[in-house]
């Protein structure tokens, strides 16, 4: 075991190994739903159904991947400096609070597509705001970032709860929201995108932000493998020592890194804050930012890997609504398991299946080879 | 209101509060000590919780609860052991996943067997841990002060909750004083040498993980069978976490993870105490802060402003033999 694993090719180590691993955590989901006492193959066919099936449901699916996108790609950043962002949650909670005020501020003086940069401006510098405090102090003085960030992750939701209801709350209101915002604030729905498809969107949210996160994930490609400051944090991330020695700043990088993390998953917010709400809410993450975790393990923290990672979740969560609608027994709570199963074998268990694969590959190169070779001395 | 009487309360309120969080710090303790780094403790305790209310409403006992609620926690405790120490996997990673795996398990399992929104049914009496009366309790029931601090802080708690603070002794026995505890710390620190020395790196590890299961069930229990009777959904509601950072509070070491615990509790307690109370100087103290606290403080620790947390040095890393 102790020889590194032989390389693959591409195909397999970015095609078949995590399909290997996504099937796998299916089939166990599968047998929960079985202990349950329902059909895991009707279940399966209601999720897609559900999420595909007819326009409202894909307004929601890609409504819900949009979320997804922003916080996988955070996670994504900060796995390839070697870090590991789980707060996510937060910083996309924080990040919300720019977004809300930036849209109070300017929703009655400005048109929506005039807000909208101050507001994408605001939700990315909360949330790397946020993710300041930790990134300075892993760079700073070594606190371990996955420590601090679940930390933070708790602080936030202490602070925005008391900003919620000591300070935005609107006088003479019960319920912990801020007002609802002028139209001025609202990013408007993409329903003639689907219209295109002849597909009619309902009342699903699916709005112009997913176009923001589009651009988000090709700008992120370009940082991380055109950029040299992509490649000085892909060099942290594969060797702090090489790093250091190639004079690359160690502090710098980090602190860096964080802050783009935080600001991916701070513009999430976006998202449901303007454009489906209307109106800061509490909890409005919603558990976005450990999805973002799953959806980056499992796009190997590649935007090509991620927007169909964030799609996959985005069809869990509409899928999961239908689902729960057909069979009681199964409520959105099932999406959590597979949440954490794809995480345990798209992540800790990724190489579980490796060298069962490793060696059926290398039987098969070996066996063409043997077979060429007896053809050649034939 | 008497102070005498708002500082038995709270001090009380302290103990109850912090016996689970003792639990899964002591918990952590073993694991990260062994080099496995632990952030699933929610999820082991919240799934503990549930099998525990499970079983106790099934069989009607509490001890037969308690058994379930560690038999999971130790399930669960396996899958995290198997991850990180044998696939080699990242720990982080697996301790997310073990808690998302219990958070949506508890609720649909939960959902399915009793119909109850996520409910286990209501424990009646003997399938839940009942406070016990230490003898004396009626004897010193009229002595003016000792009488009430032995009432209120001393007798009257649960089972679990003595054997709770008999376990700090215990593991720092365990710990510094036995053959193993030397192993467990070895492992944790330079895993290289002990392989070196002939014993099984594996092996120790998996030991480690084996004890943070067995005690997360009970952190479980008593949250579902002892304070509560019955397990509801997300019952731990971060203790786990609040766990994780006691552990780090306190340095990995045994009694200072009772302290730090108790420091916990007593915010937890006091942030009840002093919910819309108005104090002189600072006015009302907003409920939030004071739930916050624990983790700022961590963080200010983890930051190396009061004393530096140095965890263990090969915590995180799996240990691979020989290249």
């Amino acid at each position: 075991m102790s020889v590194p694993y032989a390389k693959l090719p591409l195909w397999v180590e970015y095609g078949l190994i995590p399909l290997i691993n996504l099937v796998v955590a299916f089939l166990v989901a599968g047998l929960v739903v079985l202990l349950v006492g329902e059909s895991p193959i009707r279940a399966a066919t209601l999720l897609v159904q559900g999420a595909f099936g007819y326009g409202e449901g894909l307004g929601f699916t890609l409504y819900y991947a949009t979320n997804f996108i922003f916080t996988g790609l955070a996670v994504a950043v900060a796995f390839h400096c070697g870090l590991f962002n789980i707060g996510g949650e937060g910083q996309a909670y924080i990040g919300g609070l720019g977004v809300a005020i930036v849209a109070l501020a300017l929703d009655g003086i400005f048109p929506w597509f005039l807000t909208l940069p101050f507001a994408i401006l605001a939700g990315a510098l909360f949330g790397a705001a946020w993710a300041f405090i930790p990134g300075y102090l892993q760079a700073k003085r070594g606190s371990h970032v996955v420590i601090t960030t679940i930390m933070f992750n708790f602080i936030a939701s202490s602070v925005m709860v008391y900003m919620l209801v000591e300070v935005l709350k609107p006088i003479g209101s019960m319920a912990p929201q801020t007002e609802t915002f002028l139209p001025g604030a609202h990013i408007p729905t993409l329903d003639w995108l689907l219209g295109i498809f002849g597909l009619d969107i309902g009342g699903a949210p699916f709005n112009l932000t997913f176009v923001i996160a589009l651009v988000a994930a090709f700008l992120v490609w370009l940082l991380i493998w055109r950029t040299r400051l992509g490649f000085e944090i892909r060099t942290m991330g594969a060797s702090p020592t090489a790093a250091r020695y190639a004079g690359i700043k160690e502090v710098r990088i980090i602190i860096i890194t964080m802050l783009i993390s935080g600001g991916l998953a701070g513009m999430m917010a976006l998202n449901p804050i303007m454009g489906d709400q209307d109106r800061l809410q509490l909890d409005f993450v919603a558990g976005a930012g450990f999805v973002g975790i799953a959806v980056a393990l499992m796009g190997r923290s590649h935007p090509v890997g991620i927007i169909p990672a964030a799609i996959l979740f985005g069809m869990l969560y509409q899928g999961g609504a239908e689902i729960a609608f057909e069979m009681p027994e199964i409520s959105r709570d099932m999406i959590t398991i597979i949440q954490g199963l794809v995480i345990l074998f798209a992540g800790a268990l990724e190489n579980m299946f490796r060298p069962a694969i490793t060696t059926f590959f290398a039987t098969l190169s070996g066996a063409g080879r043997r077979s060429e070779a007896t053809a050649a001395g034939e | 209101m008497d102070y005498f009487q708002i500082i038995l309360v709270t001090l009380e309120a302290t103990i109850r509060l912090s016996v689970p969080l003792i639990f899964a710090a002591l918990a952590g303790l073993y694991s990260e000590r062994s080099g496995v780094f632990d952030i699933g403790l929610e999820g082991k305790m919240l799934a503990a919780a549930f099998a525990g209310g499970a079983a106790a409403a099934v069989y009607g006992s509490a001890f037969i609860g308690l058994a379930a609620a560690i038999l999971i926690s130790v399930a669960l405790a396996m899958v995290h052991a198997f991850a990180s120490i044998t696939q080699r996997g990242n720990q982080i990673v697996s301790g997310v996943a073990i808690n998302f795996i219990a958070l949506g398990s508890t609720v649909i399992l939960g959902q399915a067997w009793f119909q109850q929104g996520g409910r286990t049914p209501q424990l009646g009496e003997g399938s839940r841990f009942e406070a016990i009366r230490l003898p004396l309790t009626d004897t010193l029931e009229d002595v003016p002060v000792i009488g009430p601090i032995y009432e209120n802080l001393i007798s009257e708690h649960f089972l679990l909750t003595y054997l709770a603070f008999a376990l700090v002794p215990f593991t720092w026995w365990v710990l510094y004083r036995t053959r193993f505890g030397l192993r467990l710390r070895a492992v944790g620190e330079n895993p290289g040498a002990v392989d070196t020395a002939g014993i099984s790196v594996t092996q120790m590890r998996y030991l480690g993980v084996l004890c943070c299961g067995i005690l997360c069930g009970f952190a479980g229990a008593y949250l579902s069978m002892a304070v509560a009777a019955g397990f509801v959904k997300g019952m731990t509601a971060g203790k786990g976490f609040i766990a994780l950072a006691a552990l780090i509070f306190a340095k990995w070491k045994p009694v200072n993870v009772m302290l730090a615990c108790l420091l916990f509790g007593f915010l937890d307690a006091l942030a009840i105490l002093l919910q819309g109370q108005e104090l002189p100087v600072v006015g009302e103290v907003p409920v939030q802060f004071m739930q916050a606290l624990p983790y700022v403080l961590t963080v200010i620790l983890l930051a190396g402003f009061i004393g530096k947390a140095i965890p263990p040095k090969a915590g995180g890393q799996p240990y691979v033999k020989e290249r």
